[in-house]
């Protein structure tokens, strides 16, 4: 499908170097198998899944190890076949210690996850195949980690015309969309396919990036069998952010404090529909994704298909190590990614990149005044004003910040890249969300 | 310490070096530094005019201002023991500012009172850049006119060039109220010529207009400013100065005079437009520049002054906070298509 698609300009943005260059060409490679993988536990947003095998356990490949802990969760599968080890202890990626499942290797890496292929699916049930997204442990692979079989369940007085894959991967650096889509377009599109029959819509829209030509190129080719109308959007950051991907596409504007679905959309990033049609086609739960190992001190960037478990460093092994020194090896890209102080940190269904940064590469930060220069308010996407409210959140003043919409912030930094005075700004907004979020809390539990 | 550690035959980082910090982790480049080194860049011509027209009066007044603002703003911060700014040069552009706004005879203590005024009253004691309210030159200008008229109104002529007179266009303005004859010779064009070169009295930085227009273009190219305060401010004076001009011909000269003349174009370019102390909304500068417009002809037109830019600067900077609470920009999402009206579109709920 060739034709045109009208497309809209979100306020603000920035075009941060990309550096996708590094790592864009290479093909993703196959992570060999490893003696031993540290499987989080909790790898989704919702409740915590509770661990069904206990030490000593034999288990197969993509075999159920945690089962959900209630709706809003996701379970967790072994990602090869072996013995279960103890629970361990391992660094999150957002900061802490958090429970991991120990798998230890037998060598064999048989299948055996106990899901039946569904190759027939268009003619399945709907709640068959939501269910198997369900098992499979599928979630938002782009970094949020919500379970996707809830974001396919909108209740039904919510009116749901579009489907929007998120294939814009805005963040720069990271590039593994970017290999997946190139590689696995037929998987991405089929992906896309089955969740578009679950919705009920016949709206497919594809967001990408116009810095990816050759996806571009393979996704056009067959987008029209499956139904999926891929629109090429402007390269700005941070286009690939859920509300500003749904206005460029639909031009409709979620409402603050609200959810796609209140505008009749729901968006899956372009991982998350590969992994749809996994679990659909072929029966396998989600136990390995791409990977973007990258950096200027990165030996060889490039993108891993990663099981989940592997450590950074594993993932930085494969990438042949550093070759000049690191300051920051940090979990996600450059504008949203966490900072990490372990190469313990496992490889998550959210982990899309791992980036090493050089120490002239990071943003150093002080608390010079704000000089209103208005570059963050020009830059915001959710057109707030973050320099004053900057200000507010510095003197406490957490209710004029409140008012003045610091809840609608999503924390995506662009105020805080273009920054002249180097102000710490989104840094003072996630302060002020957690200030009010406890005063909610707390107000909410006087009421009852 | 090692840099890396050694595993596997790979090299790889060593965790006890890893800094850890939030997101975002790079940033655009620029500083505040930067930043007033462009507007420095973007002064030179207004400078290079300044010395072609005044010759040494302008080098002089120059190295002055500039010379009392740094030492102003190292000493203040010495004597509070806090940290030296004189490095982010804001304090060398509000002297090179300052002394573009000042006749060119005045003597070494004006620059001085104006500078030190500019700096410790207007900046420091408000706590220093980014907290003052009002434009430090502006506020300078407007305190050193009142309290020391005599000085600051000792107009000489442009060194260089053919000599008009000795007033300023300003002046020869007053001279001229009441006779449409006279008013009408002030805008003729080989007169709008020289108020646009700069061949004119005034103070030394503001004759040439197409300096600061140049200098001005850069300021926006670098997105150094909102253009819309210059914009807002130069269109406003125009419209009201032209309107008067047609209601009254012996009142006041047609509008490109008054555009070109006096403080307006280094006023608009380069004063209103102080980021600290102009609004942050888009709304706002539009509406901050169109103020400063109609304060700019109330004052030059009715007022007991000639000349009124830096007055309306200093009034408009006040009435800031005011600008930016009413003109203020509703998030994204704020009024959207919500479910109900979505439905509603498509007929599903009446």
């Amino acid at each position: 499908m060739n034709i045109p698609i009208k497309t809209w300009h979100f306020h603000g943005g920035v075009h941060p170097a990309d550096g996708k260059a590094l790592s864009n060409s290479v093909p993703a490679q196959r992570a060999p198998l490893l003696d031993r993988y540290t499987v989080a536990i909790q790898q989704n947003i919702g409740a915590p899944p509770k661990p069904v095998v206990a030490k000593g356990d034999a288990v197969k490949k993509g075999q159920l190890i945690a089962e959900p802990g209630g709706f809003v969760s996701a379970p967790v599968h072994a990602p090869t076949s072996g013995t279960v080890g103890d629970i361990v202890e391992v660094p999150g990626a957002n900061g802490g210690a958090i429970q991991a499942i120990e798998i230890i290797s037998d060598g064999k890496d048989e299948w055996g996850s106990g899901l039946d292929p569904i190759p027939n699916w268009k003619n399945t049930d709907r709640e068959i195949l939501k269910k198997r997204i369900a098992e499979a442990g599928i979630v938002g692979m782009g970094g949020a980690a919500f379970p996707t079989h809830v974001k396919l369940s909108p209740p039904p007085e919510k009116v749901i015309d579009t489907l929007i894959l998120n294939g814009a991967e805005c963040e720069p650096y990271l590039t593994a969309d970017h290999r997946l889509m190139l590689e696995r377009t037929e998987a991405v599109l089929e992906g896309a396919a089955i969740a578009a029959k679950i919705l009920r819509v016949d709206r497919v829209f594809l967001g990408i990036e116009e810095n990816k030509p050759d996806a571009i190129a393979a996704l056009n080719e067959k987008a029209g069998q499956y139904g999926v109308t891929v629109v090429p959007l402007h390269v700005r950051y941070p286009q690939g952010g859920e509300k500003q991907l749904i206005y460029a596409l639909t031009g409709r504007s979620v409402a603050t404090g609200g959810l796609p679905m209140d505008v009749g959309c729901v968006v899956q990033n372009v991982g998350s529909c590969a992994a749809i049609r996994d679990a659909v086609v072929e029966g396998h739960p989600l136990i390995e994704r791409y990977t973007t190992v990258t950096g200027t001190p990165v030996a060889n960037p490039g993108t891993w298909i990663l099981r989940l478990g592997t450590t950074v460093e594993q993932a930085l092994t494969f990438a042949g190590g550093v070759k000049t020194r690191a300051a920051k090896v940090i979990m996600g890209g450059p504008m949203m990614g966490f900072a990490q102080t372990s190469l313990g940190v496992t490889i998550t269904k959210n982990s899309s990149g791992v980036l090493l940064l050089q120490w002239k590469e990071t943003a150093e930060y002080s608390s010079n005044p704000c000089i209103r220069c208005g570059r963050c308010v020009r830059a915001c996407p959710m057109k707030l004003l973050p320099g004053p409210v900057s200000v507010m959140v510095e003197s406490e003043n957490y209710d004029e910040a409140e008012k003045n919409y610091v809840m609608d912030c999503m924390e995506c930094g662009v105020c805080t890249y273009v920054c002249p005075a180097k102000r710490p700004l989104v840094q003072h907004f996630r302060r002020a969300k957690a200030e009010i979020n406890a005063k909610r809390r707390a107000a909410k539990a006087k009421q009852a | 310490m090692s840099e890396e550690i050694e595993k596997n035959n790979v090299a790889l980082p060593e965790p006890g070096s890893l800094v850890l910090s939030t997101s975002p982790h790079v940033q655009d480049g620029d500083s505040i530094t930067k930043i007033m080194v462009k507007v420095l860049i973007c002064l030179l011509p207004a400078v290079a005019a300044s010395i072609w027209f005044f010759r040494f009066d302008a080098i002089r007044i120059l190295v002055y201002c500039a010379s009392f603002c740094i030492f102003a703003e190292y000493g203040w911060t010495l004597a509070t023991r806090q940290r030296a700014t004189v490095g982010d040069y804001s304090a060398l552009v509000t002297g090179v500012i300052l002394a573009l706004n000042l006749p060119p005879g005045v003597p070494w203590w004006i620059c001085a009172v104006g500078s030190i005024f500019a700096i410790i009253i207007v900046k420091e004691l408000f706590g220093g850049l980014g907290q003052n309210p009002f434009n430090p030159a502006a506020a300078a200008r407007v305190a050193l006119l009142v309290g020391f008229a005599g000085p600051m109104t000792q107009w000489a002529a442009p060194a260089a060039g053919s000599l008009i007179s000795g007033a300023t266009p300003l002046g020869a303005i007053q001279a001229a109220k009441g006779s449409a004859e006279a008013i009408a010779h002030l805008g003729a064009p080989d007169n709008l010529m020289n108020l646009f070169f700069g061949n004119v009295g005034g103070s030394i930085g503001e004759t040439s207009a197409l300096a600061i227009l140049i200098g001005g273009l850069g300021l926006m190219a670098f997105r150094l400013i909102k253009w819309q305060i210059p914009l807002a401010m130069l269109v406003t004076i125009f419209v009201f100065t032209g309107i008067v001009h047609m209601a009254a011909p012996g009142l006041t000269p047609n509008p490109i005079y008054h555009v070109l003349s006096g403080g307006v174009m280094i006023g608009a370019f380069f004063m209103a437009t102080d980021m600290v102390t102009s609004p942050i909304t888009p709304l706002g500068a539009l509406v901050f520049g169109a103020l400063i417009g109609i304060l700019t002809c109330i004052i030059r037109i009715w007022g007991a002054y000639p000349e009124g830019v830096s007055f309306s600067i200093v009034i408009a900077n006040a009435l800031v906070p005011l600008i930016d609470r009413m003109c203020y920009i509703r998030p994204f999402g704020w009024h959207s298509h919500s479910a109900s009206a979505l439905q509603i579109r498509r007929g599903e709920i009446k």
